[in-house]
């Protein structure tokens, strides 16, 4: 990190605070990596929290996979510290349907909104971005310092919420209302105070993005020379930006139903816990609120993913990206559908054919612009000499996984099939495929490529391949047999994995569940235990590495052409210790009659 | 080693960052309330036939802050021009009028406010229903100045005016015939629910807006003198933002007043 800062990069807290004698002075532990203004530095706290959420995340569901695999047995060496933390729903530590249901409430609220949005968007989006424009900064230092810390304040009111009376949120991370308001914990109100605090910090995030890849491009930056990882941030930003504002209306909306007993989600006649309520509300609005957001989200998570990949993939092919105008296009396209396909979500609402055939349709039309993309992507391999390292494999990976998940969607995006696999586990299946090994494996392939610019030390390379086989393989014992599952019709969110509704516990059910079926829970709980596992080195790599990884011998390791690879290493306080002129686009590598395989953009 | 286009506009786009920063904001802005004011439609399609209020506000009152906030977006502007023109002395004194304007659209939204919170509707045990503003309290009842309401009545009232002709008299509760007794808060029905929330948040966006004027107005100032033109760019971009808040009370104002 850099140890020295001049007041000019601050232009804002120097003329306020009238400190004119701030030049050059060496700034405290809390200014320099607690209170930074510095992109990098946030970068990096917003990449070390949501990492470890995303740890965190990961072992409340290791909890409920025990639950779901052994129902009604303790839990093995976790125990007795969750009856120690949590009392009574944790009794014996046994875990009982309502703290089943807080750890999945706040698993799928904590991994979407703490984890993968911050570490796609916020800290790869503040690390590399204003490298990758050429820019000294972002372009509102002070509110994207502010952005973090109320992304951090929000995180920490949704660990709050499971210490209060009653529990955290129970009623999964989309908050169906009238369950939402009805279970009698203000662990709900909590989750709520914690997402309107982390869409504040996603707006802030969003404002500062789009107005520093508006204003701050290098000159000779010109938009079809930035590399698609800008491109893909910048769609990024727009869509947190317009998406993020309904759910915190619907946020603010249902707070009011929790705090002063308004009715706007509850319709009339409902009773909750004996107490008056006007009625009159509707609980279909809640539902459309959220999938507003809820759908570009989506595209949230997977297009800075996207972004990271295609970087990888021409550093490592040696080749320019196939159809780059294709690739930008696309994301546009897949900007503006997503705000008018989330209504596929809720076929099993009875919001009539007519609208369920719309949404059908634009779901329909999605996918295009996504096919485009990732078949660019597999374009760009051919007749390449592909250098296999760690964040190629992870990126290799992405591209058959992300296949996956896309094309286990059609059947969920049609109205007539959805109506079986709507609510099982089919659908975990779907969008784990998308999220986990899809958007969370780019995001590793990021972690080990940037890693020698962050530190000017690479991670292990050996230790990287053990993590990439690890988790491959147990991603896909995890969520293959999920598949199988949800079409035998085994529905998410039970605390016993369904078991009262196995063939052997009710023998003449139509539709029971099988053994065959009942046994792959326990299955699946064993490879998440070994997806566990494998994260192990990852972790200690990631630490180890910062110290005693191999050095780089030059700024640019991976002969990389996009501008951030134009600092020293790690770049210091204003990023760039030359004047930064664009010349070329963004990966012209192995450019016939060119001196080496790759040619900078800053090359003349 | 400065951030560039702080105050000068970069050529290209025409804007310096804070004013592009700002109207990308107010885009965030218009889905929040456009979300907000969709949910307003669609509960009020969703109402039972007839079981919409009418005529629950005081016309008069939100027309006058309706005057009041537009004056405000004058001033503002004026002040603006004001500052471009270099004459600080005006520039004081227009945004001197937005502030106190400010003030007396939350005087005047807090006189109405306390309104719907001092009006009761009442159920007494007898299957009466009393409607109106709670006179005083005492330790085993309270007195009402309003009336008993009667269903064919309640039907015919549609505005706040016929409201008026009906006779209102002091009644006299006792506590022990007391049902149910409920004021016009958000809990009352769907409709207080949606005003409170929309002028609740609009009223937040008023308070934000005029402490960033007032800020600017006073101990911000000083820049004027150490760097006019971005001095000048900060009572612009706190100008755009004044502009929506009013806009919103424009939208505001006949949705909940007038429909």
């Amino acid at each position: 990190m850099s140890t020295q800062a001049s007041s000019h990069a601050l232009p804002h807290a120097a003329h306020a605070a009238g400190h004119h004698d701030a030049h050059h002075e060496e700034l405290g532990f809390w200014r320099k990596y607690v209170f930074s203004t510095d992109h990098k530095v946030i970068g990096i706290q917003y990449g070390i929290t949501s990492l470890l959420f995303l740890l965190f995340g990961f072992s409340l569901m290791m909890m409920m996979r025990w639950s779901i695999a052994r129902p009604g047995e303790p839990v093995p060496l976790f125990g007795p510290l969750l009856e120690k933390l949590f009392g009574d729903v944790a009794a014996k530590g046994v875990i009982s349907a309502d703290l089943y249901n807080q750890f999945g409430a706040l698993h799928g609220t904590i991994m979407v909104f703490l984890g993968v949005v911050p570490l796609a968007f916020a800290a790869f989006g503040n690390y590399v971005v204003p490298l990758q424009i050429g820019a000294i900064d972002m372009a509102f230092p002070r509110i994207n310092m502010a952005s973090y810390h109320v992304y951090f304040w929000g995180g920490v009111v949704m660990l709050v919420s499971f210490f209060v009376p009653g529990g955290a949120a129970q009623a999964g991370w989309t908050s169906y209302s009238p369950l939402s308001t009805a279970i009698q914990t203000n662990g709900q109100a909590y989750l709520l105070v914690g997402l309107v605090l982390l869409i504040t910090s996603s707006l802030l995030g969003a404002v500062n993005f789009l107005a520093t890849i508006i204003q701050l491009r290098a000159p000779g930056m010109t938009w079809m020379r930035l590399p698609f990882f800008v491109w893909a941030q910048f769609v990024t930003g727009f869509l947190l930006l317009l998406a993020f504002p309904p759910l915190e209306a619907a946020g603010i909306m249902q707070l009011m139903d929790k705090l002063a007993h308004t009715s706007f989600f509850l319709p009339t006649g409902l009773s909750i816990g004996g107490g008056h309520i006007s009625g009159g509300g509707s609980p279909l609005l809640w539902q459309h609120l959220f999938w507003f957001l809820g759908h570009p989200e989506v595209y949230v998570l997977i297009l800075p993913a996207m972004g990271i990949v295609c970087e990888i993939i021409a550093n490592n092919t040696r080749k320019p990206i196939w159809g780059y105008k294709s690739l930008v296009y696309s994301s546009m396209v897949i900007g503006f559908v997503s705000f008018i396909v989330w209504a596929h979500h809720m076929y099993m609402t009875g919001m009539g054919t007519k609208i369920s055939t719309f949404f059908q349709t634009t779901t329909m039309i999605i996918s295009i612009p996504s096919v485009i993309i990732l078949t660019c992507m597999f374009l760009s391999l051919w007749g390449g000499s592909i250098r296999f390292n760690t964040p190629m494999l992870f990126v290799l990976a992405f591209l058959p996984m992300f296949g996956i998940g896309g094309l286990t969607g059609l059947p969920l995006g049609f109205n007539f099939s959805d109506l079986h696999l709507h609510d099982t586990y089919y659908v975990i299946a779907h969008f784990h495929y998308v999220v986990a090994p899809g958007t969370i494996f780019a995001l590793f392939g990021g972690v080990y490529y940037w890693f020698p610019k962050m530190t000017g030390r690479f991670m292990s390379e050996f230790w990287g391949k053990v993590h990439f086989v690890g988790s491959i393989i147990f991603m896909n014992l995890i969520f293959m047999p999920m598949f199988v599952q949800g079409m035998a019709g085994m529905l998410r969110r039970m605390s016993d994995g369904g078991i009262n509704y196995s063939a052997a516990k009710v023998p003449n059910a139509i539709g029971g569940l099988s053994d065959h079926v009942i046994y792959l829970n326990t299955f699946v709980s064993f490879a998440a235990l070994g997806l566990f596992l494998a994260q192990l080195p990852f972790i200690f790599n990631f630490f180890w590495s910062i110290r005693n990884g191999k050095k780089v011998t030059s700024d640019n390791p991976w002969d990389a052409t996009t501008l951030e690879w134009q600092t020293p290493t790690p770049p210091p306080h204003g990023n760039f210790t030359k004047e930064i002129r664009v010349y070329r686009g963004p990966y012209e590598y192995s450019v016939p009659g060119a001196k080496a395989d790759f040619t900078p953009q800053t090359q003349a | 080693m400065e951030i560039p286009y702080t105050t000068e506009p970069r050529k290209d786009t025409g804007l310096f960052n804070a004013k592009l920063g700002i109207w990308l904001f107010l885009a965030s802005e218009v889905m929040l309330f456009g979300a907000l004011f969709s949910s307003y439609i669609l509960l009020r399609i969703g109402a039972e036939p007839g079981a919409w209020p009418h005529g629950l506000l005081n016309v008069p009152l939100g027309t006058v802050n309706t005057i009041v906030l537009i004056v405000s977006s004058i001033t503002v502007v004026m002040a603006w021009a004001s500052l471009k023109m270099k004459n600080f002395g005006n520039f004081r004194k227009y945004q001197a009028v937005t502030l106190v304007c400010s003030l007396c659209f939350l005087g005047i939204k807090s006189y109405e406010y306390n309104d719907k919170f001092s009006h009761y509707e009442v159920q007494l045990n007898d299957g009466r229903v009393v409607d109106g503003h709670m006179v005083e309290k005492s330790a085993d009842g309270f007195t009402i100045h309003g009336h008993y309401v009667d269903k064919a009545e309640a039907a015919k009232v549609t505005h706040a005016w016929q409201e008026h002709e009906i006779k209102h008299e002091e009644i006299k509760i006792k506590n022990s015939d007391v049902k149910y007794k409920e004021n016009y808060g958000p809990w009352h029905n769907t409709y207080m629910a949606i005003y409170f929330t929309l002028t609740g948040l609009h009223a937040l966006h008023v308070i934000g807006g005029a402490l960033v004027i007032a800020f600017l107005w006073g101990p911000g100032a000083s820049m004027w003198k150490t760097d006019p033109e971005r001095y000048t760019n900060r009572i612009e971009v706190s100008g755009l933002f004044w502009h929506f808040v009013d806009l919103v009370w424009i939208f505001l104002f006949p949705v909940l007043y007038l429909l």
